[in-house]
């Protein structure tokens, strides 16, 4: 069996959400690397888009930064902050979102705000950024993040973008034009939401179990009845990520 | 009309105690020269507004000169926490008034167009309009719905980065533009600076490059270098080993404060910092060329 690390397999399964055409907001780090990998396989077409402004970056390196400057060589165009959220995102120009936080809750809810009182926080998080508006108005969106405990609370101690609020009918009279969460990926495997929004384990990776899910979750998750188990991490997808993307392993730890 | 000056001057000049300040730029073109002048000068009791607060305003927060900060992600970009923001935060030390981006930007937007507020689409993230009430409804009085507005943003200072102006303030900027047009508009006062000084006949060679007018502009400062660690498209690349490296400075209140004495308050400007850093960074921060087409605009 191949070897692979966590954060290959994140990227990789994130990679295959993607549909040939899709216009992504991208995020740095595992998202920006999913996606130069899903434009580099199966979705040549994948159009990317940044926060900062820029529309069909092609970047040459790998960005540090969601502003670095290789966004901008190369674009189809950048416009200004206020118009990439507002022409592109809550027009309802993009396709798929990217989301990431400190905890996720059993309605795909995300905190990336504090933990603890708002007010009076014990740990202060960077807040919100583009994240609020890409969960309500991107079309599709996707989590990628660690199975650990402290990450998947039953209920978020702040809601700082929105999954399915109490549940999807919650979330459907929010008049929201996205719908909503898709998939949260982990290294465990793949949660979806059922069709009150509430996520349920549907695919295993390779050689993960349920046990590990149930452990590593902060509340009592379904489990599909027909739970699929992911395809392993294919040669050329590690390929391309170890020798094209990510060559100095800022990323892929 | 030559408004070009030293920076410290339009610094002195333009930013007081107690003033809310908008130095622009979305990852590109961060004032950080313009930041350092605010912290050799000693000016303090500060509101920072900014979308990014960024290493600058980690710094200014660092020597003690904010009061408050108004924000919407307050990170090291790719990179972690702004540690010394996050430390105050914690200790209770710094006031914070917290938005989306798209509510801190949509605030600029009707600072800078002369409107009382901006509505935007719901986004059901109450805990968020709910912990900073200015975030507010209104009706719309076409469908009789409730949409969320936020207020105008008109900072008392914006500083703004630019690749090239000509004596007077009109700016061409080009790369991620982020909200530095917003910001100017917004603003009371604009304090400019600049790569490259350049004859008007430049600006007007290309007149659709033109972000800010001279005629908003209060100061013009030729600061070459004025975004390190940030960058300048074109002109020198971002220095992100530093901004990895200001992750291991600012985790310790003493190193931090080591480094605001040699870099900061150890330098008399920017010529003399950019000097300092010495040939292997600048050597590191090159870009090679990749000019665009030009575009024929017809001798009408």
């Amino acid at each position: 069996m191949t070897n692979y690390t966590s954060s290959e397999l994140l990227t990789i399964n994130a990679a295959r959400l993607l549909r040939d055409g899709d216009v992504v907001f991208v995020g740095v780090g595992l998202p920006n690397l999913a996606c130069n990998l899903a434009r580099r396989t199966h979705t040549p077409q994948l159009v990317m888009i940044y926060e900062a402004g820029v529309i069909g970056a092609q970047p040459s390196r790998l960005p540090l930064s969601i502003g670095d400057p290789t966004l901008v060589s190369g674009a189809t165009s950048v416009c200004s902050m206020y118009d990439i959220f507002a022409f592109y995102l809550q027009r309802g120009n993009v396709d798929v979102g990217f989301l990431g936080g400190a905890q996720i809750d059993r309605f795909c809810n995300i905190n990336a705000t504090v933990i603890g009182e708002y007010a009076n926080p014990k740990v202060r998080l960077p807040g919100s950024g583009g994240s609020m508006e890409i969960a309500a108005w991107a079309n599709r969106c996707y989590i990628i993040t660690p199975h650990q405990k402290r990450r998947f609370p039953e209920k978020v101690h702040f809601r700082t973008s929105a999954g399915f609020l109490g549940g999807r009918a919650e979330r459907q009279a929010a008049g929201l034009r996205g719908s909503g969460p898709q998939a949260v990926v982990t290294d465990l495997g793949i949660l979806e939401p059922d069709e009150n929004g509430e996520l349920t384990l549907t695919a295993l990776h390779p050689g993960k179990t349920v046990e590990q899910v149930r452990e590593n979750t902060g509340w009592d998750i379904k489990v599909a009845a027909n739970i699929r188990t992911t395809p392993p991490p294919s040669e050329t997808e590690l390929r391309i990520l170890r020798e094209e993307l990510d060559p100095d392993r800022i990323y892929l730890k | 009309m030559d408004k070009r000056k030293p920076l410290s001057t339009a610094i002195a000049e333009h930013i007081h105690p107690g003033d809310t300040i908008y130095a622009a730029g979305f990852t590109h073109l961060i004032p950080f020269a313009a930041g350092h002048e605010i912290i050799r000068q000693g000016i303090n009791d500060l509101v920072l507004a900014r979308a990014t607060p960024d290493l600058v305003y980690d710094q200014i927060i660092a020597a003690g000169l904010a009061r408050k900060v108004i924000f919407s992600y307050m990170g090291n970009p790719g990179v972690g926490s702004l540690r010394a923001a996050r430390a105050a935060i914690e200790r209770g030390d710094l006031e914070w008034e917290e938005y989306s981006h798209f509510g801190m930007i949509s605030r600029l937007q009707a600072g800078a167009t002369g409107l009382p507020f901006m509505p935007m689409n719901p986004t059901a993230a109450d805990d968020l309009t709910q912990a900073n009430p200015q975030y507010r409804t209104v009706t719309d009085p076409y469908s009789g719905k409730a949409v969320p507005v936020v207020p105008a943003l008109q900072p008392d200072v914006a500083i703004i980065h630019v690749q090239r102006a000509d004596a007077s303030g009109n700016a061409h900027i080009w790369g991620i533009i982020g909200e530095q047009k917003e910001a100017a508009f917004a603003a009371q006062r604009v304090i400019l600076t600049t790569e490259e000084i350049v004859d008007e006949s430049v600006i007007r060679s290309d007149p659709n490059r033109t972000l800010i007018p001279g005629f908003i502009v209060d100061a013009v400062c030729h600061v070459p270098y004025c975004a390190h660690p940030s960058y300048t498209q074109g002109y020198y690349d971002r220095d992100n080993a530093f901004y990895l490296a200001w992750d291991q400075i600012s985790a310790d209140p003493d190193r931090l404060q080591s480094w605001l004495d040699e870099w900061v308050y150890g330098v008399k400007d920017r010529a003399e910092y950019w000097e300092k850093l010495g040939p292997e960074v600048h050597q590191r921060l090159k870009v090679k060329s990749k000019l665009s087409m030009p575009v024929e605009y017809g001798d009408y």
